[in-house]
């Protein structure tokens, strides 16, 4: 067994090892791991990454408009929140602006809002055919919590443009910024 | 999980004489054998091209008599591609800032 044989080792070489396993923790925690993207069927997107944080810290900055402003999308975008109303029925509507004053506008409405389990809402991309429906399901396990994001597009074109576009390097973007917000308010 | 269905039709479109079977049928209708006819390869090699392509969405076949007749399916690949575009834009726009740089390096270099 390991603990035998790591007997009759010196101090240094001890603080040594333990150096190792810190420096290693250390990294692991800095070292963002990328979201997992599959595709269940022909009109969905199946996004899982996991977060530092517990899950109500997570959920809220998913809700709260103070935070969700400083995490949704790519960091080069302002982001201007116009309603966000996080109950059953209730609307939502963001614009993210560009440096160069380009706007694109997000809209939808929340179906279903279990604190801190799980959000059901509509999104429409403003000027594109189509609305898709994004489900995201939220568990903790030992303080962390995996978020997975089910899209469902109307049709499997849509999804396949969405999946052609680029989306994975843009939407990591909003998963890192979101582990840095955690970090502050968790 | 399913087959990439994008992934099908990256598949599909790589291969040089799908692409000549698919410029083809960008000016209508085709039987199998007006396919074959220009290409250096066999019916039956042209038959798995079809199945592929077929199978990515990209023609429909149907049967009339002896005849078997494919046509492109062009609406899906348009949409894919709006889509596509439209959120490329979105999320980033660098690609286009990279079109550009090569613009400029390849003027400067002539």
């Amino acid at each position: 067994m390991t603990c035998i044989s790591l007997r009759g080792l010196t101090l240094t070489e001890w603080l040594y090892i333990y150096a190792v396993i810190y420096e290693a923790m250390k990294s692991s925690q800095s070292i963002a791991k990328p979201a997992i993207i599959t595709t269940p069927n022909d009109t969905e997107i199946r996004i899982v990454r996991t977060f530092d944080a517990p899950c109500d810290a997570v959920f809220s900055a998913y809700t709260d408009p103070k935070l969700v402003a400083q995490w949704m999308g790519p960091r080069k975008y302002k982001m201007a929140i116009e309603q966000l109303d996080v109950r059953p029925g209730g609307r939502w509507r963001f614009t993210h602006i560009d440096t160069d004053g380009t706007k694109y506008g997000f809209h939808g409405e929340f179906r279903e809002v279990v604190r801190p389990e799980r959000i059901v809402q509509t999104w429409n991309f403003e000027g594109m055919p189509g609305e898709s429906l994004q489900t995201a399901l939220f568990q903790e396990h030992d303080g962390r919590t995996t978020v997975t994001s089910i899209v469902k597009f109307e049709r499997k074109e849509h999804r396949d443009g969405m999946l052609a576009s680029g989306m994975e390097n843009g939407l990591n973007e909003g998963y890192d910024r979101l582990d840095e917000l955690l970090r502050t308010i968790h | 999980m399913k087959d990439d269905t994008l992934s099908a039709t990256f598949q599909a479109v790589a291969d040089p004489t799908r692409r000549t079977i698919l410029a083809r049928l960008a000016q209508g209708e085709a039987t199998v054998q007006e396919l074959t006819e220009p290409l250096p390869i066999s019916q039956p090699a042209v038959s798995k091209h079809l199945k592929v392509l077929e199978k990515a969405g990209l023609i429909e076949r149907r049967r009339e008599a002896q005849r078997r007749w494919c046509r492109l399916q062009a609406k899906p690949l348009r949409e894919i591609a709006v889509w596509a575009t439209e959120y490329q834009r979105y999320w980033d726009e660098s690609f286009e800032r990279l079109d550009e740089l090569l613009k400029k390096e390849k003027s400067a270099r002539q």
